[in-house]
């Protein structure tokens, strides 16, 4: 027998045909149907609880959620969130390269304001800047004991809005330092030290080597960060900014309309960090070509999927031969 | 090209080197053996640099790597100095190091284009001359993680050659590759021999040292135990270490 089975088999009838792709019934799952049930129920009775409540005027939020007014908050909202996410980049990134620079003037420069602004609460932050002028009526640069210099009153140079942003942009930017800070120290240090051997300098090898590819560690925790920034930006009401959170109490002062307008700004709300969750995944995308051979599915075809598992396998596996190494092939 | 003269080095209390001697004349190929941890890697390190040095002196080309000597006093190095001098010596790494995030053009043309100052027409055009040489020429636009090993140490052969430096150390340039990948590193290393280019070559590739090699140096325990012509010291070992080390690897 041992000499049969150690023989390769001669070629049969069979020989150079593809085997048949296996047609089986798929394990069945009737817990996922019934915790679909479940969860359908309790959905629907908070909906149907919220929708009816005796006082509440859906009239107000259909009304308002479209208003000028309110659009118009939206627009400053986003102003907000844009300007002191670029504040919080921008500085965040000079200061984690600072706080890993083998300089100890910059370094420790960059740990007291992480300190300092990470230990404050933003909202007093903001509330410092927009009543600064209280303290400080003219701020300006010039040389002291001198009239020579530039000053300009205080109020003129930070309104409401700039106070805003430079309280929420300079928090940011102490919580933006260390996720750059974390990127950066997962780049493989013999990274660093290829681009040095070319004869690179610090500041190319950081720019052009480190930072592209400490990306992909921080991508994810700054979209994090936007999203959590665009809600944030409702703490500029201490300011009277009239973004959309702001605006929305106006309109409820007014018409008494507390839980509608509350409504009325989280459906924007909403709206706003949906388009951002979809913007990140594209961004995650970009940054992973090289460091992936399959590039993690867009926001649709996870959808597609998703639909498609509930009961069954994808329709399509990922072609994996496509990514073997030529010499593979 | 390169001279060493009692170089040491340390890592906190570890001693590395324990004083080096040696010359390498240009246009020659210098190998490296010896067990892991004999401080080999470490040496090579030093040359350009990546390690400073504790004592002894070590010189390329006739100057003193990583400071300046002005009458009987050292003074070191500023940073941009320093990456003058290291964009003049290539180096290849065990690991390739490629950068993933670029294509292969891309890694190739970076020095070139940012250190060096290159035009990005004369760049791009050498960059192509040069992965024709190591045999790539249709990866052009590959990303590292798309390429073989060997591909992907070919490729950072290139990219060390793209500055025209007058010598190149490899750091066992092929010890991360499949066997069958190793041929072709190699084969590239053999015609930058041939062509002239200084190299010093840590390596575990007897078989190379030998045929390609002007001079073989083995190492162990952070000195140079013996050195000479590859063929005294592989078929004619005198130490006792040596010859251990040699009957293990052979």
């Amino acid at each position: 027998m041992t000499e049969i089975a150690s023989r390769p088999p001669a070629p049969g009838p069979q020989a150079g045909r593809r085997p048949e792709a296996i047609k089986a019934i798929p394990v069945r799952h009737p817990w996922r149907w019934v915790s679909a049930v479940v969860v359908l129920a309790l959905a629907g009775d908070v909906v149907y609880t919220i929708a009816t409540a005796p006082n509440l005027s859906w009239d107000a939020v259909w009304t308002w959620l479209f208003r000028p007014f309110i659009l118009g908050g939206i627009v400053i909202t986003i102003e907000l969130t844009v300007l002191a996410m670029v504040i919080g980049i921008v500085l965040g990134i000079t200061l984690a390269v600072m706080r890993l620079s083998p300089n100890p003037v910059m370094s420790w420069v960059s740990w007291v304001y992480i300190w300092f602004f990470r230990g404050t609460p933003v909202l007093v932050q903001i509330f410092f800047w927009y009543n600064l002028n209280a303290v400080l009526p003219h701020i300006g640069v010039g040389i002291p004991g001198t009239t020579f210099g530039w000053h300009v009153g205080t109020n003129s140079l930070i309104n409401a809005f700039i106070a805003a942003t430079l309280g929420l942009g300079l928090n940011e930017a102490a919580y933006m330092a260390e996720i750059v800070r974390a990127g950066i120290i997962s780049v493989e240090h013999g990274q660093t030290e290829a681009a040095q051997a070319l004869g690179m300098n610090r500041l190319l090898v950081m720019r052009r080597i480190i930072l592209p590819q400490a990306m992909r560690v921080i991508i994810p925790p700054t979209g994090n960060e936007t999203i959590s920034m665009l809600k944030t930006t409702s703490l500029a009401v201490i300011a009277a900014v009239p973004e959309l959170f702001t605006r929305s109490q106006q309109v409820s002062n007014v018409y008494f309309t507390v839980i509608e307008m509350a409504i009325v700004a989280s459906i924007w709300y909403l709206v706003m960090t949906s388009i951002l969750t979809v913007g990140q995944y594209y961004i995650e995308r970009y940054y992973a070509r090289g460091a992936q051979r399959e590039l993690p599915p867009t926001p649709f075809q996870r959808f597609r999927r998703l639909l498609f598992t509930f009961h069954a396998p994808p329709p399509t596996a990922p072609d994996v031969s496509v990514f073997l190494p030529s010499e593979h092939r | 090209m390169v001279k060493a003269e009692a170089v040491r080095k340390s890592f906190g209390r570890l001693e590395v080197l324990r004083g080096i001697d040696l010359e390498v004349n240009p246009k020659d190929v210098m190998c490296i053996i010896g067990p892991s941890g004999s401080g080999k890697s470490t040496f090579l390190r030093c040359i350009n640099h990546l390690e400073k040095i504790d004592a002894g002196r070590l010189s390329v080309d006739g100057e003193l790597v990583g400071y300046k000597e002005r009458g009987d006093k050292l003074y070191e190095l500023p940073d941009s100095e320093v990456c003058k001098k290291r964009s003049e010596i290539g180096m290849v790494f065990q690991r390739f190091n490629l950068f993933p995030h670029m294509t292969a053009l891309e890694n190739i043309v970076e020095a070139p284009l940012r250190v060096k100052g290159d035009g990005r027409a004369k760049a791009e055009a050498r960059a192509r001359k040069l992965l024709d040489r190591v045999g790539l020429a249709d990866k052009v636009d590959a990303y590292p993680n798309q390429l073989s090993g060997g591909q992907q140490q070919r490729v950072a052969i290139a990219r060390a050659l793209a500055m025209e430096p007058k010598l190149m150390l490899f750091d066992e340039p092929t010890s991360a590759l499949d066997p069958e990948l190793v041929g072709d590193v190699l084969d590239v290393m053999r015609g930058l021999a041939k062509d002239g280019m200084t190299m010093v070559v840590v390596t575990h590739e007897m078989g190379f040292a030998r045929e390609v090699g002007d001079s073989l140096v083995f190492m162990d325990g952070g000195v140079i135990v013996e050195a000479g012509t590859p063929r005294d010291v592989l078929s004619n070992p005198h130490h006792e270490r040596t010859k251990a080390f040699l009957s293990k690897v052979l």
